[in-house]
């Protein structure tokens, strides 16, 4: 279990990284720490690692205040973006290289390096050097280093993000397995948001250095506590629009819905996937009013972007369904979220 | 097309004269030594291995290049451990003001091997009871060379990402250990050139071996090829090319040796 309070660090020249944070990770929970660059996630996995001190607060990994304690004596081992394997060792020895510190002598180090190099399919690769290797083989020689020296926690910078878009799939699926199996409490740094909804069992979005929402990547992904995560989840940005409630009515985009129960008068703003959006080409009653003026092949389905009065609206249709450029269409929205001073209000 | 021609001519000629004006001496080094009767000209040598037999008896000959060894070998060392040490740590920790103060310092360096400041050094040598000892000419010929040595590592230091050091540190290992297991493997074609340079510069030096060194016991070779004189004051030109061509010969070899072994690569031992 790693848990953190009121966790700060102010880098010399007053910018604030993190900012009192509170966090639990549960023991064997995969972590995903998610954000756009600059948020402050590195600078936090870094902090639990041991490599920067925070400016106020704590850490404790299994009940032990590890705050004051040196990255080798936490216990945790991180994998980083660039996996750091020593070019001048073989992956024997770089795999063997927390063993070597540990002062386990030579013959059992070799043969734990080659026990866990064969749990991770390397065996035929130990006597190679790392530039010898090709990106996931690399990766997973980085993996197998972390796993050799029996960790209570992994830390893993970005671990996917230095493959190539086909391999990086294929690693994540290996990887998602590899902690399942090895129950590791596993906290990870990422900016890809599929990455993060795919691998972890929670997720925090960060932003400026503070946890904007922590849940399952289901409660994320459905119910994004403000517009900052609405807009930074989901494979196709959601449609923020602009609203406004009258009278029981909410007007937006040229569309009058009804309002829901309970809300206000007043301005808002109203979310709704592309995905959950179903483009007519004729006029409905709650339906966004528009002019087809994009069209983007994402494979299985299009992405198409409605042009309306005040602004642009992106909706996505089966393969095959998309309506000519040009064309008058209508988007139906069957799922929306609607935020008030940057709160989910309803649902 | 003619004048395209005369160009190219003119081009070689030149190439050619340049090449001769560097490479006479060289050839001169070469056979002189097998000469009886060597003269400021190249010539085919009248051969003969005597003029190795005369400087074998020379009383200093022998022990100047020892002595070399001595100076040249304990300034190498000595400039590689600090240097290292001095680089690995302005490289990794911010301190303000790092750059000036290593150009400051690379400035300084040729005051200290500089002739201005020889007096002082003597002074400094008497009063410290270093005169007359390899100690005093390690030091001082030391303190000359470390700045651009510095500057030079620190170069190969940068070049190293630091992740591979953090991996380390979370794994435990400590900062010597990092050091040695890590950073100085890595490093180690820029060790090898900085030992190199600094002997190549202790070797040929003489100023300062010259005016520390009161011994001739105690002098290396480049201060006793300046006693191969006769007592009229003319050069012996068979000594003195004999004793070029032995002095010569270990920094050749070495430079061959660790050419061969890390290629002398002035970016860093890292592919990535």
């Amino acid at each position: 279990m790693i848990s953190l309070h009121g966790l700060t660090k102010v880098f010399a020249g007053g910018v604030r990284a993190l900012d009192a944070l509170d966090l639990t990770i549960a023991d064997g929970e995969f972590f995903a720490l998610l954000g756009p660059s600059g948020c402050g996630k590195t600078t936090l996995l870094r902090t639990i690692a041991g490599l920067e001190t925070p400016t106020s607060g704590s850490v404790r990994i299994n009940a032990t205040d590890v705050t004051a304690l040196p990255p080798g004596r936490r216990d945790v081992a991180m994998v980083f973006q660039d996996y750091a394997l020593f070019p001048h060792m073989t992956v024997s020895e770089n795999i063997a290289y927390p063993l070597r510190i540990r002062k386990v002598p030579r013959l059992e180090r070799a043969a734990k390096a080659a026990e866990v190099a064969r749990r991770l399919s390397l065996p035929d690769l130990l006597h190679r050097r790392p530039a010898q290797l090709s990106g996931g083989q690399q990766q997973r020689v980085a993996l197998a280093r972390a796993i050799a020296c029996h960790p209570t926690a992994f830390l893993f910078d970005e671990p996917l993000s230095n493959l190539d878009a086909r391999l990086r799939l294929e690693a994540r699926t290996f990887l998602k397995r590899l902690q399942r199996e090895l129950a590791v409490t596993t906290v990870f740094v990422t900016h890809d948001q599929a990455e993060a909804l795919a691998l972890a069992d929670r997720i925090a979005v960060m932003s400026h250095g503070r946890m904007i929402q922590i849940g399952t990547p289901a409660e994320v992904f459905q119910r994004p506590a403000t517009t900052f995560v609405a807009a930074f989840i989901g494979s196709t940005p959601m449609n923020l629009l602009p609203g406004k409630i009258t009278s029981g009515a909410l007007h937006v985009a040229g569309a009058t819905l009804p309002a829901p129960a309970g809300v206000p008068d007043g301005d808002l703003v109203y979310g709704a996937r592309p995905e959950y959006l179903e483009l007519l080409l004729e006029a409905r009653p709650g339906a966004f009013p528009g002019t087809v003026s994009v069209l983007e092949n994402l494979g299985t389905s299009t992405l198409v972007t409605l042009e309306t009065d005040a602004t642009l609206i992106q909706a996505v249709v089966p393969e095959g369904d998309e309506p000519p450029i040009g064309t008058p269409a209508w988007a139906l929205p069957r799922r929306s979220l609607l935020y008030r001073d940057d709160r989910l209000l309803h649902p | 097309m003619i004048r395209h021609t005369i160009g190219r001519l003119a081009a070689t000629v030149f190439i050619a004269v340049v090449l001769a004006f560097f490479t006479l001496p060289m050839l001169w080094l070469a056979s002189a030594p097998f000469d009886a009767t060597p003269a400021i000209t190249t010539s085919i040598p009248e051969f003969t291995l005597r003029n190795f037999a005369a400087i074998l008896d020379n009383p200093y000959a022998l022990g100047s290049i020892r002595n070399s060894l001595i100076q040249g070998g304990g300034a190498a060392a000595l400039v590689v451990v600090l240097a290292a040490l001095a680089a690995y740590a302005l490289s990794r920790v911010r301190i303000p003001g790092r750059d000036v103060l290593l150009y400051v310092l690379l400035l300084l360096s040729s005051v200290v091997t500089g002739t201005a400041a020889m007096v002082p050094i003597f002074e400094l040598a008497t009063r410290l009871d270093l005169i007359d000892t390899h100690l005093g000419v390690i030091l001082v010929v030391s303190g000359g060379l470390l700045p651009a040595a510095i500057f030079i590592l620190k170069d190969f230091m940068d070049e190293t990402p630091t992740t591979y050091e953090e991996s380390a540190r979370v794994f435990g290992a400590s900062s010597l250990q990092i050091l040695r297991h890590i950073v100085i493997p890595l490093v180690r074609p820029g060790l090898a050139t900085i030992a190199v340079w600094a002997l190549a510069s202790v070797w040929g030096g003489f100023l300062f071996q010259f005016i520390l060194l009161r011994d001739p016991d105690k002098a290396p070779g480049s201060v006793i090829l300046y006693t191969l004189y006769t007592e009229g004051g003319s050069p012996r030109l068979d000594l003195i090319s004999t004793f070029s061509l032995l002095y010569s010969l270990p920094v050749v070899a070495m430079y061959l040796f660790v050419s061969q072994r890390y290629g002398f690569r002035f970016h860093g031992g890292i592919k990535r």
